[in-house]
């Protein structure tokens, strides 16, 4: 137990213990005792910075389940860390805007219990070193966003946004699971350092693409990327705090954490180089294009997550293309990496700025529909500068950071194609194009979310508040996040050196450069792109109005949330539909469907299987045998075609009787009187419910149906003679009857071998079929006396008859 | 004598399937009465038919028939007598109850019933 565990257990220890603070401190927001664990942790975490910068990091082990390799192992790497950072620092801030958020009359209790939860999980996801504890981690953050995003669980949204991002994640989270599982089996360690280690073993594996496949999905959903991104959008049903935390900051960047993880393993297959650049980019284009439509805040947010995660993890795809390369070469590839974490961190700024953002308006003026607000400008001043730094943060403006990023994006894009692999040189060229047109919608999307608010008429009648300028707590936290905007945008050095090295770093196996952001860095290809950008997004928000009713008439029907929830509606009915078709509450069916495969079995087994008839042992045949097996015969097939219940019990007991005649022919006196007693009481049983049975009724049995029975009930009648015959005629061990024989009289001291054997040998059967006997008897007993109170059931039977009659 | 035994189950195995999958309750439970009845045989049939003596020891005799199904059988029967017997009174119970011996109309719960 190291200090390492300490700070990932600190915020489950909370979640456990600030519940139980909100039942006795209710005049104090409770925000205020849950805003130290993020802070102290992001203060701790700053403390590694140094041992990451020098290449070095730390591994702190706790031993929990050795035995089928689960043990509580930590890892500290710069990409762990940077993460951590992001985690603990975007936490501690929204924790803060939170307190002012979230009123007293909230269940706060609640709320912070899951977003200390959700902390503690993203924190174990990130540092986790073992692969079971990583996907234990997974899924907590899965299940506390679950918890999250259904906050107001009294509002329909809410719970139908929970259960898809929960369905969706989980889904991925399980094909997680397959995919590590199977890289352990091919790798032989549970540890990821390990893996990574050893990777040849898991590329030689055959195992390798499915494996990989299976982890790509899992990364896919969690990470909001196409066809996955349809839960983001419906988990804005969030409170904002959770919103800015969860779906801009931290739980989407879990899969975005898996790619980079994963990329020393996986990065030596050209699929898994395609297949992560081409579904960023699908994306980033179809996030951007979509969030320029949204009529909602926090859609058009959410859209530009789905989009700028795109982004990233299409750089991290290029990236990889370095893993083929060596020397000089590798470290131009690589430098995709440094611009994936940079772009990290200037997301997690500016996006969290924004949501909280989106918040202050949501907070102060009651509504998010962009019809209705505008001209705010002069209203919220505050609000306003902070907007336009992060959005145009966003849209990849200087001097702010994302301009930096969005720069080496470009430029990462356009680099991919000079390379020689994978025909990236040909088809290539689609990404650079592909990307630029995201951007260029990026752009549009950024600069009209500052419109939508602030520019334009001012429609104080439409809103439901009376808009005014938030509180100083409230808009502090999105004021530091835009200072940051600011500062790493024009001293990228500050990050470059403690954090983005040392991240891209173990990511990247070459020994990649020094990261350098500049401003301007002389009239490259990116530079003309940017300008191109800049122009064909001024262009395309003057003519808005023009070109965005093709997009809002795509149907519906194309759109992935209508295949989901058809899905969603149709998957229960159609299972109903085949559960029905078995199970229609007719015995008959089932019956059917038993014999018929008992049949089906049997048969194939006897096709398959070799068999001999061996009939050298049978003794020879007897006249009297032969008058009473027919005498069997002959009743038996009275009962099939009696008319008369009478009729048929006296053939039923002609049955019972000819088996105890039966068996006095074939030394079996015990049997016979048992047969016989046994007959008669049954008989007179039948015979006692006689006028309380119903009338035999065939009840016009089709002659299909019968024909059915017939078929069925010869089949099974077949398969017994042949089964019988076969397992007769092959014999293999001699009976043990003989120990029987012999020791009856010296050890048990009877005679009569059957009556030992049932009393002595072994005397628990019948101990035990006495005990039947006696529930039996307690069964009829309860059955006829204790009845529910009414007594129609006798008139039921009258109309009945008359009825069926 | 046991190849004839074998088909002579096989047969009443047949008809006590035939009845069991008719839709009368009545049918249905004499037709697992014969297909005790069948087992029964079958078990029998299987420790092999052959002559010997009464399984009583009487010293001298060399050859018994095999007590082992005998005394399986035995139990067989009195297992079979009471669940025969509680299907019975159950099926009797339900007629009563529910109005029909038809199975095909004993689907859930009968309406207006409480």
């Amino acid at each position: 137990m190291s200090w390492l565990h300490t700070a990932v257990l600190l915020p489950f220890i909370f979640a456990l213990i600030i519940p139980i603070v909100y039942r006795f401190i209710k005049r104090i927001h409770i925000g205020w005792f849950v805003l130290p664990v993020p802070v102290v942790l992001f203060i701790y975490f700053l403390s590694y910075i140094s041992t990451t910068m020098s290449g070095d990091h730390r591994f702190a082990e706790l031993k929990w389940m050795p035995q089928i390799g689960m043990n509580f192992n930590l890892y500290v790497d710069g990409l762990s860390l940077l993460f951590s950072l992001l985690i603990t620092g975007i936490g501690a801030l929204v924790t803060f805007y939170s307190i002012s958020y979230l009123s007293k009359n909230e269940q706060l209790g609640n709320f912070y219990c899951y977003l200390l939860l959700f902390m503690g999980a993203m924190l174990g996801v990130v540092l986790s070193d073992n692969v079971f504890m990583l996907y234990l981690f997974w899924e907590m953050t899965s299940f506390s966003s679950f918890l999250l995003i259904s906050f107001w669980r009294t509002r329909q949204a809410s719970l139908y946004g929970a259960q898809k991002s929960l369905l969706i994640t989980v889904f991925g989270g399980l094909s997680l699971l397959g995919g590590l599982i199977l890289m352990t089996l091919s790798g032989h360690s549970t540890s990821i350092r390990h893996l990574i280690a050893h990777a040849s073993e898991i590329q030689s594996s055959p195992t390798f693409i499915l494996a990989m496949i299976l982890i790509l999905f899992g990364a896919m959903t969690k990470s909001a990327q196409f066809p996955f991104y349809i839960w983001l959008p419906d988990a804005m049903e969030a409170p904002t705090p959770v919103s800015a935390y969860l779906h801009s900051a931290t739980m989407v960047k879990a899969g975005i954490y898996l790619v980079a993880r994963f990329t020393p393993i996986f990065a030596l297959s050209e699929g898994w180089i395609w297949t992560v650049t081409a579904i960023g980019l699908i994306t980033l284009f179809w996030g951007s294009l979509n969030a320029t439509k949204q009529l909602d805040l926090k859609g058009i947010l959410a859209f530009s997550t789905v989009s700028q995660l795109g982004m990233v993890m299409a750089m991290l795809g290029i990236g990889a293309v370095s893993y083929h390369y060596q020397g000089a070469q590798s470290q131009f590839y690589a430098a995709a990496f440094i611009a994936a974490t940079f772009h990290l961190i200037n997301h997690a700024t500016f996006k969290c700025a924004l949501f909280m953002v989106a918040g202050i308006i949501d907070h102060e003026t009651g509504t998010r529909d962009v019809r209705k607000l505008g001209g705010l400008m002069t209203v919220m001043p505050i609000s306003f500068t902070i907007t336009v730094i992060t959005a145009l943060s966003m849209a990849g403006v200087p001097p702010f950071n994302g301009f930096l990023s969005k720069e080496s994006f470009i430029e990462a894009m356009i680099n991919a194609t000079h390379s020689h692999l994978f025909s990236l040189n040909t088809l290539g060229v689609l990404i650079p194009i592909v990307a630029i047109v995201g951007s260029v919608f990026t752009f549009v999307y950024s600069v009209r979310f500052i419109g939508q608010i602030f520019w334009g008429s001012y429609k104080p009648e439409k809103l439901p508040h009376k808009p005014h300028e938030p509180s100083f707590m409230m808009w502090i936290a999105p004021a530091f996040l835009a200072v940051l905007v600011i500062v790493f945008g024009l001293f990228p050095a500050i990050l470059t050196k403690p954090i983005i090295d040392p991240a891209s770093r173990a990511i990247s196996n070459a020994h990649i450069p020094h990261a350098e952001f500049h401003l301007f860095h002389g009239f490259t290809p990116a530079f003309f792109a940017t300008l191109f950008i800049y122009a064909a997004g001024i262009a395309l928000i003057f003519t808005y109005h023009k070109w965005v009713k093709v997009i809002e008439s795509i149907p519906e029907r194309l759109e992935l949330n209508y295949l989901y929830d058809r899905s969603g509606r149709y998957m229960p009915f159609y299972s109903k539909k085949v559960t029905r078709t078995y199970m229609s509450g007719f015995i008959r069916n089932k019956l059917m469907v038993i014999l018929g495969s008992l049949i089906a079995l049997t048969l194939i087994t006897l096709l398959c299987m070799p068999f001999s008839l061996n009939f050298d042992h049978v003794s020879r045949l007897r006249t009297t045998e032969i008058i009473i097996v027919i005498m069997i015969l002959a009743s038996a097939f009275m009962i099939v075609f009696a008319r008369s219940r009478l009729f048929s019990i006296i053939m039923l007991s002609a049955v019972g009787y000819s088996m105890a005649i039966f068996f006095i022919f074939f030394n079996a006196p015990d049997l016979a009187l048992t047969q016989f007693v046994v007959e008669t009481i049954s008989t007179a049983l039948f015979l006692l419910c006689f006028y309380h049975l119903p009338n035999l009724n065939r009840y016009n049995e089709s002659k299909s149906f019968k024909v059915g029975n017939a078929l069925i009930a010869a089949g099974v009648g077949i398969v017994v003679t042949v089964l019988g015959l076969i397992a007769y005629g092959n014999k293999h061990f001699e009976s043990i009857a003989s120990y029987y024989k012999e020791n009856v009289h010296s050890l048990a001291h009877g005679n009569n071998m059957v009556n030992v054997i049932l009393v002595d040998f072994r005397g628990t059967d019948t101990l035990f079929e006495s005990s039947v006997l006696g529930i039996a008897g307690l069964g009829v007993y309860t059955l006829i006396k204790l009845r529910s109170k009414h007594k129609n059931g006798y008139e039921r039977v009258e109309e009945n008859e008359q009825t069926e009659k | 004598m046991e190849i004839i035994m074998i088909i002579v189950c096989g047969i009443l195995t047949s008809i006590s399937v035939y009845l069991i999958l008719s839709k009368s309750l009545i049918r249905i439970i004499i037709g697992t009465a014969v297909q005790t009845h069948a087992a029964n045989l079958f078990l029998i049939t299987m420790g092999g038919l052959n002559e010997g003596a009464v399984p009583i020891f009487q010293p001298g005799t060399k050859s018994y028939v095999d007590p082992i199904p005998q005394a399986l059988i035995l139990t067989a029967i009195v297992i079979s007598f009471a669940v025969t017997a509680f299907f019975l009174v159950l099926a009797f119970r339900s007629y009563k109850e529910l109005g029909t011996d038809n199975v095909e109309r004993m689907k859930g719960v009968p309406e207006d019933d409480d």
